[in-house]
């Protein structure tokens, strides 16, 4: 059996009488990157934040590294390794000053410092740029800066919140390769996006909804674990009228826009595509092109979130 | 453990010597300040600008608003003959006060009868104002005193002794009466507030801010030692402040320390601990910078300054208001720093002063403290 990085039992936590997180529980295998996916408000800072240390629980319990978030902060703080989205360096110090700085803070000396340092350099690809300003860097830059200094102590998890939320594609891409290299040392990856396609980068993904977990697995099985229905993909020339149209059918199970296409999750590929075809047909709206897709992760979230709000099935 | 505290102390350094508007702030503001306050901050009241209106036009009228003119207290703009003109002369701000010496003021000074000279004053200016009316009231009374007895003495034709009791003062501590004298040591207390307590206040609010107090207590960092960390650095630049200001004081100002520098330093070290605990209790309630700035300027030094009798002496204060003073740690402050300052007295008279310091310090320091402590713990 693996072992685990991290269990979180019954955990939850209360801002006054709003539920941020409503007792979730979930298991992190070692080495694993794990997803924890949401939208804004959903919950997965506060559980973060919790997991971290950086908050305190209302009820339940976790374990990170063994040891438990409502006694053993301590312990937790020197295994790991934390990065916000703000990718909190210090702007007006250089490079090289900020990994001196929080290798000084994880008491990294001598030899050690200097290994780590390298490291982070290399990592963060930024040798020959030590006597840079931190705020000239390009966004991309320091946020693998501020991931290698979250690393300098070696931690055994790390913990990302939103890490690529202000950088951009290219970036992002390089970002997810360094995080795959990472894994590949035995490091627990816990990363919170609400970028779906990131989403496919990690081994297990859990997904949190109003502060409720609602699903759970690997990218795979939740395309087919949770979205059973076929899914067309519509191309028209008004997929906005379209929109409105499909939208009031009892044989759409749902709808949504994909860039200027749409997604339809329907009960029955050939009957449905048939009533499509009359349907649009009937509203004078031209059919460029119809087929059925493999689902992506965003039309299986988009599925359990309609789910979750229609009051149907719990996903869990 | 003294690790951790070290690179956040270096840290705060680094970043203050790349930060010019820090730097200038903990720096040069003192000196600036110090000079301008040293200079502009006179409320010594010389040369008042009077306009005689002398109805009289006597050789005694004249003779008499020589000697006002004479006392060094005042100047003197013009003589008019029209009391309507004095209007214009105090509304245009030409004089502060005018004198009206009504006819034949010599003639019935002469004769022993009663005299009434009319002075209009300008009340905008308050200070100005009542003393120069006490002086005009002190020079009046003299010169007419004196008039007295020379013409008793001319109808007696004999020398009497006069019995004229002239008092002679004489002022202890600052015997030029100089209000720099008074001003100067006070803005010791000032600047030890502005940078310690503003500049304490932005510092720890800044890493809230950009997210990097968060990074820190992620880490295994303990907030004793966060919290020593970002505090040195600020004691450190409130000695600093302590030196300059004394050196410039008795370089520059030629204000020499009456009393024991050793024990004004100690005394000032004490007087840090209520500025930094005000500075991270501003930080624990500010969450960004702006309002750090605000609340430490508008709703903190700003009422100390003025209640604190930097200004405005506390015994003339509302009894309720007085109360109120009785909490400042500045109130106290300015007492330590003006009796060793000026007076040259030490502990022996300035222990309450010194404890009341200490307790309301002391009181501050903890509250903010475990503030702080339970936002990051």
């Amino acid at each position: 059996m693996k072992e685990n990085a991290i269990e979180v039992k019954n955990l939850t936590k209360k801002f006054g009488h709003f539920l941020a997180v409503d007792n979730i529980s979930f298991t992190v295998e070692k080495g694993e990157i794990f997803g924890f996916l949401g939208a804004n408000g959903a919950g997965k800072s506060t559980t973060i934040r919790m997991l971290c240390g950086l908050l305190s629980s209302t009820s339940g319990t976790a374990k990170v590294a063994g040891y438990d978030i409502n006694n053993e902060v301590e312990k937790i703080k020197e295994n790991i390794g934390y990065m916000s989205q703000k990718f909190s360096l210090y702007d007006d110090l250089t490079v090289e000053e900020n990994i001196e700085f929080f290798g000084g803070i994880y008491k990294l000396k001598n030899k050690l410092l200097q290994d780590r340092k390298k490291w982070a350099l290399e990592t963060a690809d930024l040798k020959g740029k030590e006597n840079r300003l931190t705020k000239d860097l390009p966004g991309g830059w320091k946020q693998r800066l501020a991931l290698s200094c979250a690393l300098l102590h070696q931690p055994k998890i790390v913990f990302l919140d939103e890490p690529t939320g202000s950088v951009d594609p290219i970036s992002r891409r390089n970002f997810w390769e360094l995080i795959n290299t990472l894994s590949e040392q035995h490091i627990t990856i816990f990363v919170t996006t609400h970028y779906l396609d990131e989403a496919e980068y990690c081994n297990d993904i859990m997904l949190i909804h109003n502060g409720k977990i609602i699903a759970g697995g690997s990218p795979n099985e939740l395309k087919t674990k949770y979205l059973t229905s076929p899914i067309l993909q519509v191309e028209c020339s008004d997929p906005l009228a379209a929109l409105d149209i499909l939208q009031n059918e009892i044989w759409v199970n749902e709808v949504s826009m994909f860039g200027n296409k749409l997604h339809l999750n329907i009960n029955n590929e050939k009957k449905d595509t048939e009533f499509l075809k009359k349907l649009l047909n009937k509203n004078s709206i031209d059919i460029i092109k119809i087929g059925k897709i493999i689902p992506s992760l965003e039309d299986v979230f988009i599925h359990l979130i309609e789910n979750n709000k229609k009051g149907g099935i719990n996903a869990r | 453990m003294k690790g951790r505290i070290f690179h956040i102390v270096k840290k705060e350094f680094l970043q203050l010597k790349k930060d010019k508007k820090m730097l200038g702030m903990s720096i040069i503001a003192p000196i600036l300040q110090l000079l301008l306050l040293g200079y502009a901050a006179n409320i010594d009241t010389k040369n008042i600008p009077v306009v005689f209106c002398d109805m009289d036009n006597s050789r005694i009228s004249r003779n008499y608003s020589e000697t006002i003119t004479n006392s060094g207290y005042f100047v003197k703009i013009k003589t008019i003959n029209d009391i309507n003109e004095i209007d214009s002369y105090i509304n245009y701000g030409k004089a502060s006060i005018g004198i009206i010496i009504p006819v034949n003021f010599g003639k019935n000074i002469i004769s022993g009868k009663t005299v009434e000279i009319q002075g209009i004053i300008d009340g905008s200016d308050s200070n100005t104002a009542t003393i120069g009316m006490n002086y005009i009231t002190m020079i009046t009374r003299e010169y007419t005193q004196d008039f007295l007895i020379k013409k008793t003495e001319k109808l007696k034709k004999i020398n009497i002794n006069t019995q004229k009791i002239t008092p002679e003062i004489r002022i202890w501590y600052n015997p030029e009466l100089k209000s720099r004298n008074f001003m100067v040591p006070g803005i010791l207390g000032l600047l030890l507030m502005v940078t310690t307590l503003m500049l304490t206040s932005l510092a720890i609010v800044k890493e809230k801010e950009i997210g990097t107090l968060e990074q820190l207590i992620v880490s295994p960092i303990k907030p004793y030692e966060l919290l020593l960390g970002k505090l040195i650095p600020f004691i450190i630049i409130g000695i600093i402040d302590i030196i300059l200001v004394l050196s410039v004081a008795s370089l520059w100002f030629k204000i020499t320390i009456k009393g024991n520098e050793i024990l004004l330093f100690f005394f000032s070290i004490t007087f840090l601990i209520s500025t930094l605990g005000i500075g991270l209790f501003v930080s624990t309630i500010a969450s960004n910078q702006q309002q750090a700035m605000i609340v430490s300027m508008f709703f903190i030094m700003m009422p100390m300054m003025y209640m604190s009798g930097f200004i405005f002496p506390i015994e003339n204060m509302p009894f309720s208001i007085q109360i109120i003073t009785y909490v400042m740690p500045l109130r106290y402050y300015f007492n330590i720093v003006r009796g060793i300052f000026l007076k040259g007295i030490g502990f022996y008279e300035l222990w309450f002063d010194f404890l009341m310091m200490l307790i309301i310090g002391s009181i501050i320091f903890t509250i903010s403290i475990l503030r702080f402590k339970k936002r990051i713990g």
